[in-house]
């Protein structure tokens, strides 16, 4: 069992904080809990919140997060961290003081991160918690209301779920108002001055249409059909609300995964490296850090192990850069310290990896593109001399919101019959295309008229369609 | 800053089983999704002729979370130990719906396919589970006896202690204490004892309810003749492995005789029906006597309802047609349901004769042909079996 009490962690916890405050690191007040494996499974399936509303697939996950467990298939996490201040975490009851110690010293790292990083800046982390209570009471509300129901309920946030990531990706980029959006496209509209305007010809003007919808492609589908489908009752607009919302809260978390995970491993490797741990701890704490952060056996990218890579390599490349590095990049003008810190607050992983992941350290970690062929997976091209950087570039294609396709609305008002007509930003990564098809069987049930894709596969235009007749698919011209 | 650290509390643990609910939600869904894929899964060969406990991996199509996705091609990047070069091969790429049972669950992200175990037997009652066997007339006299159920049947003043009905007995003592206060007189003192007596006691009476139950007997008729080369037996004996589960879940005093026949026909065990074969030439009216005969000597008509099932190629000689046919009115004479299952493989069709052309001149409500081309119709045809007379029955409901 385990071999501390909760008298321990206080006292590590007070090392480990006067650490966090001597670092420069600025946190959320924080809150541990201490769960055991049911409840840690329960929490990792509901993302960590204390009080999510109901649906089939938390229990689908709880059931595949058990069954992976039982099995030893994967371990548990050793700490999950949620998004909200006070930053709430769980620490599992069953694991050693060294991991206790790790995993608190690990979980100021993302709280740091949390409350610091630009991306989460839209979250309201004062408000998540109470945020999605709301939600759960608001949907338990539904499914209790007799002329609602569960039966009701299911579908419309089966469709909700399915679409709830194709929303706006930047979310510092304010969202217009449709009167500042008229304003926009009217600007646009008007020609560019031309200081030989005497001499050339008058430029065309044409008045820019109002009365298509929307006025330029848009991204947040959900809302879309939530303030056009008129035919949608209070309580299913309420839905798309709420599905849409979590989608806005998790979007920051996945577009700095790697950097978020690293920052922690930084910060607890760090924290724990000035506690002058006693020696069995210290030994204890080296094994599973090295278990945290080490690659992954063959394939897929750790992004623990790449996250911390990269952040020791900006430090180093500022602290105490090589000669070849100096005449490739120029004199640091930052201390180390200064550009992590910098790094922490205005990066994302696609801008991280695009500014810091650098050839040598590519090479150094040995990174590869691989493809597809037939059966297998083969490796494409490695980070030498001529392809590093198509495999960067296939790497930041791949983080964060990458691999959700772009998908926007061009016209609600398809060939004149209320189609909803949506192209798919094609970036030579097709869809696939049974899951295109089934998405789009949802998107029809929530707009309730045909709904129409614009995509490309294998090269060719194609328009995916689903109508009450079914799906359909035909060539575009 | 702050920090707080809330300590573990087994009761809060205990109280806090939050995915109970969308847990089972997603095991109906399962479950749902097993059943629309019924007709896949029963194509299967593997199941046929199996043991119940046989575990049985079944994909779960229904309860995936689709979303727009990148398809498989999509070149990815990954890490390797120094030595990478290219052209080496690192993993299998992960298709779908193939290869089922080397993926692992969700080690790809999108990729949202796995299985789950069921037993035959679940997999079965799934099945099952709104079918019945149509037109189930309560034929009386033999009463086979269902479930040995009691029930209550008045009181008895002797029994044993456990059936002891207290009320009645308190006021059976109330009311010989009140005669005996009376026949008293004055003579009476209020607070004298008054202990129970004997006479006192009441028990329930119970006696055995014997349900009844309308016997029904299935007849399994197959043919086992050369022409039923293997494809076809497979098809027959899936059909009839079907039927012959199902009744068994459905109906515990329902008895099944299986014959077979070629030229001639006999009685067979289960254990011969399913798993010998047998040649010769093919006279189906053998095995539609043989049939009579079996109702004739031990299931009367008017005690039994008689479900026939016939599975045949249809190839039988010209010269038996009008006797076979002769014998399948009679059969719809004394039966609930006759049901004649055609089995043609593909493109067979068209230089083998068929029964169903002749069957088509019986003019019978009870009478119901199906024709089987593939395993993937077995089991819409056996629902068309066992869902026509229901179907007729839902309507007359709606007229009255």
């Amino acid at each position: 069992m385990a071999d501390w009490d909760v008298r321990d962690l206080e006292y590590w916890d007070e090392k480990i904080r006067e650490k966090v405050e001597e670092f420069g690191l600025s946190c959320y007040p924080q809150e541990f809990e201490i769960c055991d494996h049911f409840q840690m499974l329960g929490y990792m399936a509901y993302s960590g919140m204390p009080s999510h509303y109901p649906h089939w697939s938390y229990g689908k996950s709880y059931e595949k997060l058990k069954t992976m467990y039982d099995y030893g298939v994967s371990g548990l996490p050793y700490e999950m961290v949620i998004n909200s201040s006070p930053a709430l975490a769980y620490l599992m009851r069953d694991n050693s003081l060294c991991l206790q110690v790790l995993t608190v010293a690990h979980v100021y790292g993302h709280n740091d991160f949390f409350k610091n990083n630009f991306t989460f800046k839209s979250t309201r982390a004062e408000l998540t918690l109470n945020v999605f209570k709301i939600h759960a009471d608001r949907i338990r509300g539904y499914i209790e209301d007799p002329s609602i129901g569960i039966e009701k309920v299911e579908p419309v946030l089966d469709a909700a779920h399915a679409l709830s990531l194709q929303c706006r990706r930047n979310l510092a980029i304010k969202k217009l108002s449709l009167e500042e959006e008229r304003e926009r496209v009217l600007d646009v509209a008007q020609p560019v001055p031309d200081p030989f305007q005497r001499v050339h010809k008058r430029q065309e003007y044409t008045a820019p249409d109002f009365h298509k919808v929307p006025l330029s492609p848009e991204e947040d589908l959900l809302l879309f059909i939530r303030d056009h489908n008129p035919y949608l009752s209070e309580w299913e607009r309420d839905l798309l609300s709420i599905a849409h919302e979590e989608a806005q809260y998790f979007i920051p978390q996945i577009e700095t995964k790697i950097m978020n995970e690293g920052w922690a491993s930084y910060w607890h490797r760090e924290i724990l490296n000035s506690l002058h741990l006693p020696q069995d701890l210290h030994l204890e704490f080296l094994v599973r850090h090295n278990q945290v952060v080490r690659p992954f056996p063959r394939g897929s990218l750790n992004p623990y192990h790449l996250g911390l890579k990269v952040w020791d390599d900006i430090k180093r490349r500022h602290d105490e850069p090589t000669r070849e590095e100096i005449e490739k990049y120029g004199k640091p003008t930052k201390t180390g310290t200064q550009a992590i810190f910098e790094a922490r607050e205005v990066d994302r992983d696609v801008s991280f990896l695009r500014r810091f992941l650098t050839e040598e350290l590519m090479r150094e970690m040995d990174m590869f593109q691989y493809e597809p062929r037939g059966d297998e997976l083969v490796i494409a091209k490695v980070s030498d001399k001529d392809s590093w950087r198509e495999v960067k570039e296939t790497l930041l294609k791949n983080v964060g919101m990458g691999s959700v396709p772009v998908i926007k609305i061009e016209d609600a008002d398809y060939s004149h019959n209320r189609a909803l007509y949506l192209k798919h930003s094609h970036d030579s990564r097709d869809l696939q295309l049974e899951y295109a098809e089934r998405t789009l069987a949802y998107l029809h049930q929530l707009w309730g008229h045909e709904v129409i894709l614009e995509t490309v596969v294998n090269g060719k235009k194609v328009l995916l369609s689903y109508s009450d007749k079914g799906f359909s698919t035909k060539p575009l011209k | 800053m702050e920090t707080t650290f809330r300590p573990y509390s087994s009761s809060d643990s205990l109280r806090s089983d939050r995915s109970a609910g969308d847990r089972q939600r997603h095991r109906q869904k399962v479950r749902e999704s097993i059943r629309d894929n019924i007709a896949d899964l029963i194509a299967e060969e593997s199941i046929i002729g199996k043991d119940k406990d046989k575990i049985i991996k079944v994909p779960i199509r229904g309860v995936k979370e689709y979303r727009f996705i990148y398809g498989e091609n999509v070149p990815g990047v990954g890490q390797g130990d120094g030595n990478s070069q290219p052209g080496q091969v690192i993993g299998r790429s992960q298709g779908e719906g193939r290869g089922q049972g080397q993926d692992k669950a969700g080690d790809q992200p999108g990729v949202d396919y796995y299985e789950t175990d069921v037993t035959l037997e679940e997999l079965i009652e799934i099945m099952f589970e709104d079918l019945e066997l149509p037109d189930m007339e309560r034929k009386i006299l033999r009463e086979v006896m269902s479930e040995r159920l009691s029930k209550r049947k008045g009181y008895r003043r002797a029994g044993i202690r456990i059936r002891l009905d207290k009320k009645r007995t308190a006021v059976a003592r109330i009311r010989r204490r009140l005669a005996v206060a009376r026949s008293r007189g004055d003579d009476w003192d209020e607070e004298r004892r008054f202990p129970f007596h004997d006479d006192d006691l009441i028990y329930r009476h119970m006696v055995e309810d014997v349900r009844p139950e309308s016997n029904a007997v299935v007849l399994c008729i197959m043919d086992t003749s050369g022409s039923m080369d293997t494809m076809k037996k497979y098809l027959a004996r899936s059909f009839f492995f079907l039927l012959y589960q199902f009744v068994c879940t459905k109906y515990r005093n329902v008895r099944i005789v299986f014959l077979a026949h070629h030229t001639e026909s006999r009685e067979v065990t289960e254990e011969e029906f399913f798993h010998k074969g047998e040649s010769g030439g093919t006279f189906i009216s053998s095995g539609y006597n043989k049939a009579l005969e079996i109702i004739q000597e031990r299931y009367h008509p008017s005690l039994w309802n008689i479900y026939a099932f016939h599975c045949s190629d249809g190839d039988n000689f010209e010269s038996d047609n009008p006797a076979a046919l002769k014998a399948a009115k009679q059969l719809c004479e004394v039966c609930n349901l006759f049901g004649y299952g055609e089995i043609k493989p593909l493109g067979s069709r068209y230089y083998e004769s068929s029964m169903l052309n002749i069957f088509r001149r019986l003019e019978a409500d009870n009478f119901q042909t199906v024709l089987i081309e593939r395993k993937e119709d077995i089991w819409p045809s056996f629902k068309a079996f066992l869902a026509k007379e229901r179907h007729r029955e839902a309507e007359v409901a709606a007229e009255t």
